[in-house]
């Protein structure tokens, strides 16, 4: 075990930078301490990653209390993974917020936007670094709190409705969330997730705990938009800030993802989960998620809400990789959490892109952009490759371990359920590619220019970053199987 | 010592395509010509002077050995083929200006010979699919909005065919343990899936409208480079997978005659040369179907020979319509007057497909015709044959004749360009060459032939056969019974999902929505009077907006209690 503070450092950095970021006058010095925060925060994880890739374990005692009376941080492999994605996919954010926030957000209220900014970062690594289940929830409310705010932000006035809905439905979530961690205080008196994990077995029989179980599934459940939990995401993504459904997209609901792989693997069991209905549940709304949401995201007649449903019909795959109860299966989760948080961020910055430009997603005032904005267009078209999971593409990747994890199980129909998705994908990626290079422009007469380099630069690195991780798996399936193992808890 | 030139000889054949589709997109004018030029040139001559058989070139991907490379005869009889194909495809469309079409062209290309060179299930998916992404581009360049609905049908079969074959591939790996590409039969549930897969590609029947409608919708030089990679893969893919298969032969039988009827009536002359390609397809399966050496070589050398004189037709309504603007057999006529070297092109080309000896589809398809007879399938061997006579009918007499003579529509246009003159000279002087000088053929076919088409019973036969079947045009002709050519939709299989299920689902989902009006009718009336209350208060709209938020409280109730009541009684 080592004992270091780097870890601590990932979670102290945003938290103390954030007031000061806040009493910043407004124009561009909040977005450079946020820069700098966000990538001194992304080196820190690269190198708190390293340390742990050999499978070893960093444990820190908060304040000197020995766990479990004290909070414990304690970084595995899937703790460095999570906060890897999360830091990464700020540091990514970030040059490409400069502008498209300059644009959106009202100018006094900057140096707000980028405080709120930070806190959600350092809420959402919190979670991925914390030990101990209470101090998990109150990093999730700190993350939730802020991703509120900074929905509400967005320029439509809608957007606080949105903000409005998601404050409800969030706020359902972490209660139940907070009602099982009660539940499971109250019997065993402990909220060390290694010590819960000691403690749970003797009591596994009690009713309490199998309801405690049940609060803690569907709460967390919500705040990944599992099916049907899902109708807050759809509105928070279309009208929150374009950088803001950005960097949510990528980390926010994969930070939920982690929470459930966690509660359900390591402070109950592998074991617990099979005699309840919790895999079977995944399966099952997996199975709905990824074919109800692909459909709404036919239907959909705006670029960001299109992608929205497709968010929630990738969740639906990692629920399958997770129901399926096999390392196989879990590694597929892992491997998609950390691919998704790829595509995705790079289509919604592509779709950011024109709307910096044009000041909207919808289709039909998106039509015929692409030959206007060819890199904008080629970003997205590479990215919708990897989202339906063509070969060379990180997609493909996690979609083959998942229908490899199907037929392990003989589970057939999810196999061809999610063979059908990538043709759904196919059919609603085709619908913006149609509508931006295949359309007439609706006004000829008005050029439009490709978006600004600090747009396009991120939007890139993410889009190689896709293909790069297509062809080279070792970072992320041998990352995934390690995690797979701690998950699991076979003895390294 | 060997260092080198083992490197060179180990290049995957794909590898010039895809380079070549790169620079062309960041190249324009003679540059871009002279590199589209010498892809297939170069390509063609390091195959065929540096690549022996038994060559394996492995790429190591997640845990799996991929084979992208392994050469064997048969794999290098139709890496020849196409990239001669290639080269005469280049050269034909060398005076457009449209990079979206050379670069889609140049993957095409380069996809088959990834696809043909694939020693494995899934790389072969990777090419796979990759030819039906770059191919749609061929219709989509049409820009208009026919062939952007017809892009979307035909991209839909092909992704398809992929997801088929990949689905095919992992179960066909559970049951033997090897991707291997090499004979996999029909032993197991893969094995079925991945002859779907091969059988889309290969327009079986009721598989095969999506050839009918794409490639007549495509470009005008769109339709002859379509019309050599994506069956011909699928044609290799089947006679390394399933020779001897015999469902196979019946298939094949069935391919052979059953567009001869479509192709007679049929007023758009490339979707007749759509049509008779599928006819043609039909001997080759036929010929892995029966699956001796004699069949199989005959199903090769069909190929070989076939991707010649259909790219020839196909390039010589692609000339009309270039010139013309379309290629409608009742609007054409009296052609020959001013595209005089288009017409005699074009007759070579027909003279092949219907099997005039001394010209190439002669030497190959009697070679099918012949093993068949060995084998014994007599009454399938009759069929054939009125296939083959159905084949002179339609594509050897009807297409020359309503393009270029007829009644003189008035048309006066000029000769095809020369670029696309040279492509066709080409493809018609190797249609001849291997008519007359079939060994040339012979000896580069997989399997040890011993065998001679020009023999006194085989040569009459088939003379006896064309000529009865151009009396029987002639006759039908002069009496006024030939099926008139008219603006018409013929209907094919895919009225099914054009027509029937569109229908079927508005019709569907008008009753459904009829029902549920009149049910939510029959409710507002009798809630009508609370629903009036409850407008009036000023609650109405508060909970009209927060409605999806109830909804969706609602909804975590439902799936925690639920959750328990499963728990507790599970």
């Amino acid at each position: 075990m080592i004992e270091t503070h780097t870890s601590l450092l990932l979670v102290v950095i945003p938290l103390l930078a954030a007031p000061v970021t806040a009493i910043l006058p407004n124009g561009r010095l909040p977005w450079l301490l946020t820069l700098a925060v966000s990538w001194l925060c992304f080196v820190l994880a690269i190198w708190q990653f390293m340390q742990v890739m050999d499978g070893s374990v960093i444990s820190y005692e908060l304040g000197g209390w020995e766990p479990p009376w004290g909070i414990e941080y304690r970084i595995d492999i899937v703790n460095a993974f999570v906060a890897l994605i999360v830091a990464g996919m700020a540091a990514v954010t970030l040059p490409y917020a400069l502008l498209s926030v300059e644009q959106e957000i009202p100018k006094d209220r900057i140096s707000l936007f980028y405080a709120t900014l930070l806190l959600c970062l350092d809420g959402l690594l919190g979670i991925a670094m914390t030990g101990d289940v209470f101090n998990l929830f109150v990093f999730l409310e700190i993350s939730s709190l802020s991703s509120y705010t900074l929905i509400s932000m967005g320029r439509q006035r809608k957007a606080l409705t949105a903000s409005y809905q998601y404050l409800i439905m969030g706020t359902i979530g972490a209660t139940f969330l907070l009602i099982g961690i009660g539940l499971i205080y109250s019997e065993t008196g402990s909220l060390n997730m290694v010590d819960l994990n000691n403690r749970l077995p003797a009591v596994f029989e009690h009713r309490t705990v199998h309801t405690a179980f049940a609060f803690i599934v569907v709460g967390v459940g919500l705040k990944l938009a599992m099916f049907p939990l899902h109708l807050w995401l759809p509105n928070a993504y279309t009208y929150a800030p374009s950088a803001v459904t950005v960097f949510l997209a990528a980390t926010a609901t994969k930070v939920a993802v982690y929470v459930m792989l966690r509660m359900v693997f390591n402070v109950f069991s592998t074991g617990f989960a099979y005699v309840t209905p919790t895999d079977d549940m995944f399966l099952l709304l997996g199975v709905f998620g990824v074919v109800f949401a692909s459909i709404s995201a036919i239907g959909q007649k705006d670029a960001k809400r299109l992608l929205a449903y497709s968010s929630v019909a990738q969740i639906g795959y990692i629920l399958l990789g997770i129901g399926f109860a096999s390392a196989l299966g879990l590694t597929a989760a892992v491997v998609h959490i950390f691919n998704h948080a790829l595509m995705k961020a790079a289509l919604f910055m592509a779709v950011g892109a024109l709307v910096y430009r044009i000041g909207s997603s919808h289709i039909t005032q998106i039509r015929g952009l692409g030959r206007q904005m060819p890199w904008t267009f080629g970003a997205l078209v590479i990215a919708g490759l990897s989202l339906i999971g063509v070969p060379g593409t990180a997609g493909f990747i996690s979609k083959w371990y998942l229908v490899l994890a199907a037929i392990e199980q003989q589970a057939w129909v999810i196999a061809i359920v999610i063979l059908a998705g990538s043709l759904l994908a196919v059919i609603y990626i085709w619908k913006l590619v149609e509508a931006l290079f295949f359309q007439p422009a609706i006004d000829d007469t008005k050029s439009v220019r490709e978006a600004p380099l600090s747009l396009l630069v991120p939007t890139w690195i993410l889009v190689l970053a896709n293909i790069y991780f297509g062809l080279n798996t070792e970072l992320t399936v041998n990352a995934a199987t390690i995690a797979v193992q701690v998950l699991e808890n076979i003895p390294q | 010592m060997r260092g080198p030139e083992m490197w060179i000889s180990e290049l995957p054949p794909f590898v010039p395509f895809f380079l070549a589709a790169l620079l062309v997109l960041v190249t324009r004018g003679y540059l871009q010509s002279a590199i589209m030029l010498a892809a297939p040139l170069l390509g063609g001559l390091h195959l065929w002077f540096d690549v022996g058989p038994n060559i394996r070139v492995i790429y190591q991907l997640l845990e799996y050995d991929l084979i992208v490379m392994r050469t064997d005869q048969l794999s290098l009889v139709f890496g020849y083929i196409f990239h001669i194909a290639a080269f005469v495809l280049v050269i034909y469309t060398l005076h457009l200006k449209d990079t979206l079409q050379h670069v889609s062209g140049l993957v095409y290309a380069g996809s088959a010979m990834g696809a043909v060179f694939a020693g494995d299930l899934i790389t072969l998916f990777v090419f796979w699919e990759l030819l039906a992404v770059s191919s749609v581009f061929l219709v989509l360049a049409r820009r208009d909005s026919t062939s952007a609905r017809v892009s979307i049908r035909y991209l839909v079969y092909q992704v398809l065919s992929g997801v088929i074959l990949l689905a095919g591939a992992l179960i066909h790996y559970r049951y033997t343990g090897s991707l291997a590409f090499d004979f996999i039969g029909v032993e197991n549930p893969g094995g079925w899936l991945i002859l779907i897969a091969f059988g889309i590609k290969c327009a079986f029947p009721f598989l095969h409208s999506w050839l009918t409608d794409a490639y007549p919708a495509s470009t005008p030089t769109g339709a002859a480079v379509l019309s050599v990679f994506t069956t011909k893969v699928a044609v290799y893919a089947l006679a390394r997978g399933y020779p001897g298969t015999e469902i196979l032969i019946y298939i094949g039988v069935v391919m052979a005659c059953f567009p001869i009827f479509y192709a007679v009536l049929e007023n758009d002359l490339r979707k007749v040369l759509s049509y008779s390609l599928i006819n043609q397809l039909g001997f080759m399966v036929v010929g892995i179907g029966i699956g001796t050496a004699l069949a199989l070589n005959g199903a090769v050398a069909h190929a070989f020979s076939h991707i010649l004189y259909k790219s020839l037709l196909f390039m010589s309504m692609g000339a009309v319509m270039y010139r013309v603007g379309h290629a409608y057999a009742s609007d054409l006529g009296g052609l020959y007057k001013t595209m005089p070297k288009t017409t005699v092109l074009c007759i070579i080309g027909a003279a092949s497909i219907s099997a005039f000896p001394l010209f190439s589809g002669f030497v190959s398809k009697s070679m099918v015709m012949t093993a068949m007879i060995y084998e014994g399938y007599d009454i399938l061997w009759l069929a054939l044959l009125f296939a083959a006579a159905g084949v002179f009918h339609h594509a050897g007499i009807k297409v020359p004749y309503f393009a270029f003579f007829h009644h003189d529509s008035g048309i006066r246009t000029s000769e095809a360009p020369t670029n696309m003159l040279i492509a066709m000279t080409i493809a018609a002087t190797l249609c001849v060459g291997i008519g007359v000088f079939p060994q040339y053929l012979y000896t580069i076919l997989p399997w040890e032939v011993d065998y001679w088409p020009y023999d006194t019973t085989h040569v009459l036969a088939q003379l006896q056969l064309l000529f009865f079947s151009a009396l029987a045009f002639v006759w039908l002709n002069k009496q006024g019974l030939y099926p008139p050519e008219l603006h018409a939709i013929n209907l094919d299989v895919d009225w099914f999902y054009r027509k029937l299920l569109p229908d079927a689902g508005r019709f569907t989902y008008r009753t459904s929505r009829q029902l549920t009006d009149k049910l939510s009718t029959a409710m507002k009336i009798s809630l009508q009077g609370a629903q009036d209350i409850f407008r009036s208060t000023p609650l109405a709209d508060r909970y009209l907006a927060a409605w999806p938020t109830g909804s969706m409280v609602m909804w975590i109730a439902i799936i925690l209690g639920g959750y328990l009541l499963l728990d507790h009684f599970l």
